[in-house]
């Protein structure tokens, strides 16, 4: 049974586990066969950035990690515009090709069309 | 309805894992059929046999084990999480040769699949800790 799943990740790349776990689960979702999209909003924006040391920290990047997601199959990457204005970054600054930017109404059509939601 | 729950907050620290209980206990009570309890992130610490809260304070973990003997419930902990945190059962305590293990009866360890096709089949995801 096929699902539209979107998860949310709306976390920094660093400080807390939340956003490298939230990665976890797009790659088992779409390992199981489930039409996921994910949408980077608010602090998750930062995890999209180049040129991440994270190695200073001693933790993986995760950046690079994201770069795995269209191995996967996962397709429909979504980046929440207004996010982006308040954070001053441009959407080609990231590191993903094809990211779809939305606005506010974007985002609230995104969520209706879909049949579960997984926020992290 | 059929329900899944999602529980991402570790017990004491948040409410989050005690609303996720009481919510279950609701949609049990209303007759729905509560398909699954995916324990992820710090949820994990949910199901330690080691937590030892004082006596007069609502000890979460013997809620659960309870409420997952009298219907029958399919609490799960997710494998990758609750490695990390130091949450084993006897068989991961053997492949990691680690001296003891921890994980409550009635809870059992398996992978993110189990999160997914709970998504899957299930009429409502409702998740607790985000």
């Amino acid at each position: 049974m096929s699902k539209k799943i979107l998860l949310v990740s709306r976390h920094a790349p660093y400080g807390n586990s939340t956003a490298r776990e939230a990665i976890d689960m797009a790659l088992a979702t779409s390992v199981y066969d489930q039409d996921i999209s994910i949408l980077f909003m608010d602090d998750g924006i930062f995890q999209l950035l180049r040129n991440q040391h994270s190695q200073l920290i001693d933790q993986k990047n995760i950046a690079s990690i994201l770069t795995a997601l269209s191995l996967y199959g996962i397709e429909n990457i979504y980046v929440h515009q207004e996010s982006l204005d308040d954070r001053t970054i441009k959407i080609n600054e990231l590191i993903l090709d094809g990211l779809q930017s939305l606005n506010n109404k974007d985002v609230g059509n995104l969520l209706s069309q879909q049949d579960q939601l997984l926020s992290f | 309805m059929i329900f899944s729950l999602a529980v991402y907050a570790a017990p004491y620290s948040s409410q989050a894992s005690y609303s996720a209980y009481q919510f279950a206990v609701a949609l049990l009570n209303q007759g729905h059929n509560l398909h699954r309890v995916f324990f992820y992130q710090d949820g994990v610490h949910n199901s330690t046999n080691l937590a030892a809260p004082p006596q007069d304070e609502f000890n979460l973990q013997r809620a659960w084990q309870h409420l997952a003997n009298s219907h029958n419930l399919d609490l799960v902990v997710c494998i990758a999480a609750a490695l990390r945190r130091g949450i084993l059962d006897d068989g991961e305590a053997k492949r990691y040769n680690k001296p003891s293990h921890n994980l409550a009866e009635g809870f059992s360890i398996s992978g993110l699949g189990q999160l997914v096709e709970a998504a899957a089949v299930s009429d409502r995801l409702i998740s607790f800790g985000h």
